[in-house]
């Protein structure tokens, strides 16, 4: 799929702004600044419904104004759909598919995907287990929307729990318990559902993710090196990818813990626990690989998602915000040789140099909230 | 800001649910210009709503009386109780003019995010209300939601041993939509919940 005409209109720092956009690739050139990666992230809001860079709404809309609007036109094999969605920090946003309304912004989920390649991708290796849940999960939301259902209701769950936990706990011990075990089964439900998806995720992505590292190291030492990503959950539970017997091994554990939980007052089993360990040979990436190393797990974690997705039968749509001027020589190249053949790259970087040649494609240049298509254009 | 009174109404509209500080000005305005006579209509039943209405002692929907009309009409079916959340759902099922037993209204869920417990809940009403046994079937109707599953699970749980035969609402398609515009939680829904055909 590729995105043909984007609209913004009071999004971050763009009061008003038409961009027509073709298939292949585009690099955005500007100064810091100018308003290069807002353009990047507009589209990949469309996608995800939310921003690799915040976690809130508010920052998206233009300083004065009271919403954001992102319109998008994107063909997909020979439909086209325009998409649309409207954020009112404070307010539920509003979604709009062919001009007709949504019943919930969730229902957008789907109708764009995209890839986003950005500097933050080096806290997938790095970073907290948080950072690496997100990185599944938001993958997992990308390929089937319904678990943004499910995962919201795990979240809405557990804060429900925790918040019991924790008033039992100033309560005094087993105080106000009497729903505890209504929760746990909430709580056990979504939580088996989450975890049955992303251990079969994972196992999906592994060879996908194994190939890129070599694609993108392609060093002697990375030949002989693999690079794995092994699911660390928080409780023991069988091999299995069934969320019936994961959610009874959860309900289990949660029993034999109940009583560290309620001293802690906090829940300790489930999937919002949960961790992803990346190694590579023998090795855990986090703490012993080195920086380059660190920053090819990174490209290869996001190619393996790219890869996964296109081998669902959708091209999705490559961003990659100013990833390059952080990679050496060797790594843009092997990074640029696997994506060129993408049905579309949008790249940003503050100076054209940084981009390597095959992506060059066309270029347009971002300057105080505006984007302008360059003439001397395709060098190709 | 305006002046005096005028500001004072129109923050107390503001202080409405659902209601900005746009749409209190206007409806500030609007009472403004309006007949006096429909203003004072408006402002007594303000006054009569907080000192007339009660909650009926039976079921704890909202009433005039002691009892409300529906615990009071004797020709309603005694054996059967329909447990919702709010008054607001009596009034959506009563307008379906499908059921005919009577109500209990817990006043809310069970959500330990807003401090919300069993014990806040009209529970204990509920199971004097079976005390007697003249009530043989509940239908747990609270919302379809997190919290009001778990409410539904909590009371299932509490009132299965009395051997009551205790039922929840499908939840499934809408009638009159398409299939096809169906999200995925609830079709799956409408799945578990299907029947036979006779």
């Amino acid at each position: 799929m590729h995105v043909t005409h984007l609209s913004l209109h009071d999004f971050r720092s763009y009061p008003e702004l038409e961009l027509p956009l073709e298939p292949g690739a585009s690099a955005f050139i500007g100064a810091n600044g100018q308003g290069k990666t807002n353009l990047v992230e507009a589209i990949d809001y469309l996608a995800t419904l939310g921003s690799h860079r915040v976690a809130a709404d508010a920052p998206l809309v233009r300083v004065g104004a009271e919403r954001a609007v992102v319109r998008a036109s994107v063909e997909r094999g020979d439909r086209t759909a325009l998409l649309e969605i409207e954020i009112t920090p404070g307010r539920s946003n509003r979604a709009r598919v062919n001009r007709g309304p949504l019943p919930r912004p969730r229902d957008l989920l789907g109708w764009l995907r995209s890839v986003v390649f950005s500097p933050e991708d080096l806290r997938l290796v790095k970073g907290d287990p948080s950072d690496r849940r997100h990185f599944l999960d938001a993958l997992l939301i990308l390929r089937s929307p319904r678990f943004a259902g499910v995962r919201a209701d795990y979240d809405r769950a557990l804060r429900q729990r925790n918040s019991l936990l924790k008033t039992a706990r100033q309560a005094g011990r087993g105080k106000g318990l009497e729903t505890l075990d209504v929760w746990d089964g909430q709580l056990a439900a979504y939580g088996g559902e989450l975890l049955a998806a992303r251990l079969a995720l994972l196992d999906e992505l592994g060879p996908y993710l194994a190939a890129a590292y070599r694609d993108v190291a392609a060093s002697a030492a990375a030949e002989r090196t693999a690079a794995v990503a092994e699911y660390k959950p928080s409780f023991d539970h069988p091999d299995t990818r069934d969320r019936d017997v994961l959610r009874e091994a959860m309900a289990e554990q949660m029993r034999e813990r109940r009583r560290d939980e309620i001293d802690r007052g906090v829940s300790l089993v489930g999937p919002h626990r949960d961790d992803v360990v990346l190694s590579l040979g023998d090795l855990p990436a986090k703490g012993y690989a080195s920086h380059g190393e660190s920053w090819s797990f990174a490209l290869a974690l996001r190619l393996a998602s790219y890869d996964l997705l296109r081998a669902d039968g959708d091209d999705p749509i490559l961003i990659l915000d100013d990833v390059f001027a952080e990679l050496d020589r060797d790594r843009r190249s092997h990074l640029a040789d696997r994506v060129t053949e993408a049905e579309q790259v949008l790249v940003t970087a503050a100076v054209a140099e940084d981009v390597p040649t095959g992506l060059r494609g066309r270029r347009y240049d971002v300057a105080a909230g505006t984007a302008t298509r360059a003439e001397e254009a395709t060098d190709a | 800001m305006y002046e005096g009174v005028v500001q004072d109404l129109i923050d107390e509209l503001g202080r409405l649910p659902g209601i900005g500080p746009k749409s209190a000005q206007r409806i500030a305005f609007y009472l403004l210009d309006a007949d006096p006579v429909d203003v004072r209509r408006f402002a007594d039943v303000l006054i009569e709503v907080k000192e007339k209405v009660r909650f009926c002692a039976t079921c704890g929907n909202v009433a005039e009386s002691e009892t409300c009309r529906i615990c009071a009409d004797p020709r309603r079916d005694q054996s059967v109780l329909c447990v919702v959340e709010e008054s607001k759902d009596v009034v959506a099922i009563e307008r379906t003019r499908e059921f005919r037993g009577r109500y209990h209204v817990l006043g809310g869920a069970i959500s330990p995010i807003d401090g919300r417990g069993p014990d806040d809940l009209r529970i204990r009403e509920l199971m004097q209300r079976l005390a007697d046994g003249a009530i043989t079937e509940i239908i747990l109707a609270t919302d379809p939601n997190l919290e009001g599953e778990a409410t539904a699970t909590y009371l299932t749980r509490l009132l299965k041993p009395l051997g009551l035969r205790v039922t929840r609402l499908a939840s499934g398609l809408p009638v009159g939509g398409d299939l096809e515009y169906a999200d995925e939680v609830t079709l799956g829904r409408a799945f578990e919940g299907r029947r036979t055909v006779d």
